[in-house]
C-alpha cells in the first residue's frame, strides 16, 4: 500500500487509510494480522455453532440451532449432488465450508466502516481491514487450495498419464498439442485466478462504495448506505454461493475422466 | 494489494476449517439427516401397511356380516317352516281327536240305544207274560212253558 498516502489526509487519505491493513513484517513475509485475526475469529464462529449442532444432531424432532445448520447442509447437500455425481467425503463438507466462511468473511463487510476500525483506533491498533475478503491473500489462500484439490483429484483419479494426455490431447485431438497444453494450462490457471478475484473484486468494490457513502455529510448517508446495504446482502450470499458452487463444479471436472 | 505471507496462513486456516468441518460436522449432521428420512420413509410405509390392513380387516367384517346375515335368514325360514309344521300338526291331531270323539260318542249313544232297547224288550216280554199270565191263568205253568216263552222273548229281541 501506498502508506504515505494516508498522511495527506481529506477522502484518499481516509480511503487509503481504511483500505491498509494491519500488518507486520516485511516483503513478502509480511503478514495481515487483521486477515488472519478475523477470518480465523469467523472460522471459529462457524466451527464452534455447526459443531455444537452436530453433537446434539438427532434424528428427532430438531431443534433451532440443528434445523438451520441442517437447512444449510441439505442446501449444500442438494448442490454437490446436483453437479457432482461420484462419491467423495472431501467436497461436501468443502463446500459447506467455503460457503459459511465466505458469507461470513463478506457480512463483515456490513458493520458500519467506522465502526470497529474506531474501536481498533481505541486499543491502540492504527489500522484495522475488517473484511477478510477484501484481502486478495485470503481469496487466493481459498482458490489455489482449491485449485491444489483440483489438480490433485485429476491425477488421482486419472493418473499422471491420463491427466497429462487431457492436457495435451484435448480439445483439438494429437496433432495440435502444444496448442491443445497452452489452451489447457490456461483454462486450469484461469479457474483459482478468477475464482479468487471475482471474490476479492466483489467485496473490495462493495467496501470502497460504503466507504465513499461514509464521506457524504452524516444526514445524506442514509439514502445511499441504506440501499447498498441491502443489495450489499444478496452480493454476499451470492458471492459465497458462486465461489461454492464453481469449487464444486471444477471439482466434478476434476474427477470426470472422458 | 500485495500477496504475501498472509496467504499461507490464510491456507493453513481454510484446510483446518475444511478438516475440522469434514471430520466432526459434515458426518453427525447429515447422519441425522439420513436418518430422519429414513425414519420418514418409514413411517409412511407404516401408514400405508396399516391402511391396507384396515380395508382387508373391513372386507373380511363385511364377508362376516353377509355370512352372518343369510345365516340368520336360514333359521328364520327354518323357523318358520317348523312353526307351520306344528300348526299342521296340531291341526291334525285336533281334527283325529275330534274323529275320535264323536266316534266316541256314537258308541255311546249306540249302547244306551241298545240298552233301552233290551230294557224295552224285557219290558214288552214281561207284560206279554203278565197279560198272558192273567188271560191263561192256571193253565199255564210257569216252568212247564219257560220253553215257549224263551223263544217268544227271543224272536221279539230279534225284531
Amino acid at each position: 500500500m501506498a502508506t504515505e498516502a494516508h498522511d495527506t489526509g481529506g477522502a484518499s487519505g481516509y480511503i487509503v487509510h481504511h483500505l491498509t491493513p494491519l500488518s507486520t513484517g516485511e516483503g513478502f513475509w509480511t503478514v495481515h494480522l487483521d486477515t488472519l485475526f478475523f477470518s480465523g475469529f469467523l472460522g471459529a464462529f462457524f466451527l464452534f455453532w455447526f459443531h455444537l449442532a452436530a453433537s446434539r444432531a438427532t434424528s428427532g424432532v430438531p431443534g433451532g440451532l440443528q434445523n438451520f445448520a441442517e437447512m444449510l447442509v441439505e442446501f449444500v447437500d442438494t448442490q454437490v449432488k446436483d453437479s457432482f455425481h461420484g462419491k467423495s467425503a472431501l467436497i461436501a463438507p468443502l463446500a459447506l465450508t467455503i460457503f459459511v466462511w465466505v458469507f461470513l468473511m463478506n457480512f463483515m463487510d456490513l458493520f458500519p466502516v467506522d465502526l470497529l476500525p474506531w474501536l481498533g483506533s481505541m486499543m491502540g491498533l492504527e489500522y484495522l481491514r475488517v473484511v477478510p475478503t477484501t484481502d486478495l491473500n485470503a481469496t487466493f489462500a481459498m482458490s489455489i487450495s482449491v485449485f491444489i484439490l483440483i489438480i490433485f483429484y485429476s491425477i488421482k483419479i486419472k493418473g499422471v498419464i491420463g491427466f497429462g494426455k487431457e492436457l495435451a490431447f484435448q480439445p483439438f485431438g494429437p496433432w495440435l498439442l502444444p496448442f491443445n497444453l497452452l489452451l489447457k494450462v490456461v483454462e486450469e490457471i484461469a479457474k483459482p485466478i478468477s475464482l479468487g478475484l471475482r471474490l476479492f473484486g466483489n467485496l473490495y468494490a462493495g467496501e470502497l462504495i460504503f466507504m465513499l457513502i461514509a464521506l457524504l455529510p452524516w444526514w445524506g448517508q442514509w439514502l445511499l448506505s441504506f440501499p447498498w446495504a441491502l443489495f450489499h446482502i444478496l452480493i454476499i450470499t451470492l458471492q459465497a454461493f458462486i465461489f461454492m458452487v464453481l469449487t464444486i463444479v471444477y471439482l466434478s471436472m476434476a474427477h470426470e475422466d472422458h | 494489494m500485495s500477496i504475501n505471507a498472509t496467504l499461507i496462513g490464510q491456507m493453513i486456516t481454510f484446510m483446518l476449517l475444511v478438516w475440522f468441518t469434514m471430520k466432526y460436522i459434515w458426518p453427525p449432521l447429515i447422519d441425522a439427516l439420513e436418518e430422519r428420512k429414513k425414519k420418514i420413509a418409514e413411517g409412511l410405509a407404516a401408514a400405508e401397511r396399516g391402511q391396507s390392513d384396515m380395508r382387508l380387516a373391513e372386507k373380511r367384517a363385511q364377508g362376516v356380516i353377509k355370512e352372518a346375515k343369510s345365516q340368520a335368514a336360514d333359521i328364520v325360514g327354518m323357523a318358520q317352516k317348523r312353526a307351520s309344521e306344528i300348526v299342521e300338526d296340531s291341526k291334525g291331531d285336533a281334527r283325529t281327536e275330534g274323529d275320535r270323539l264323536v266316534a266316541a260318542a256314537q258308541a255311546e249313544i249306540e249302547h244306551e240305544v241298545q240298552q233301552v232297547r233290551d230294557g224295552l224288550r224285557q219290558e214288552v216280554s214281561e207284560l206279554a207274560l203278565a197279560a198272558a199270565e192273567q188271560i191263561l191263568q192256571k193253565e199255564v205253568d210257569r216252568q212247564v212253558h219257560a220253553e215257549v216263552i224263551k223263544s217268544v222273548s227271543d224272536r221279539l229281541g230279534k225284531s
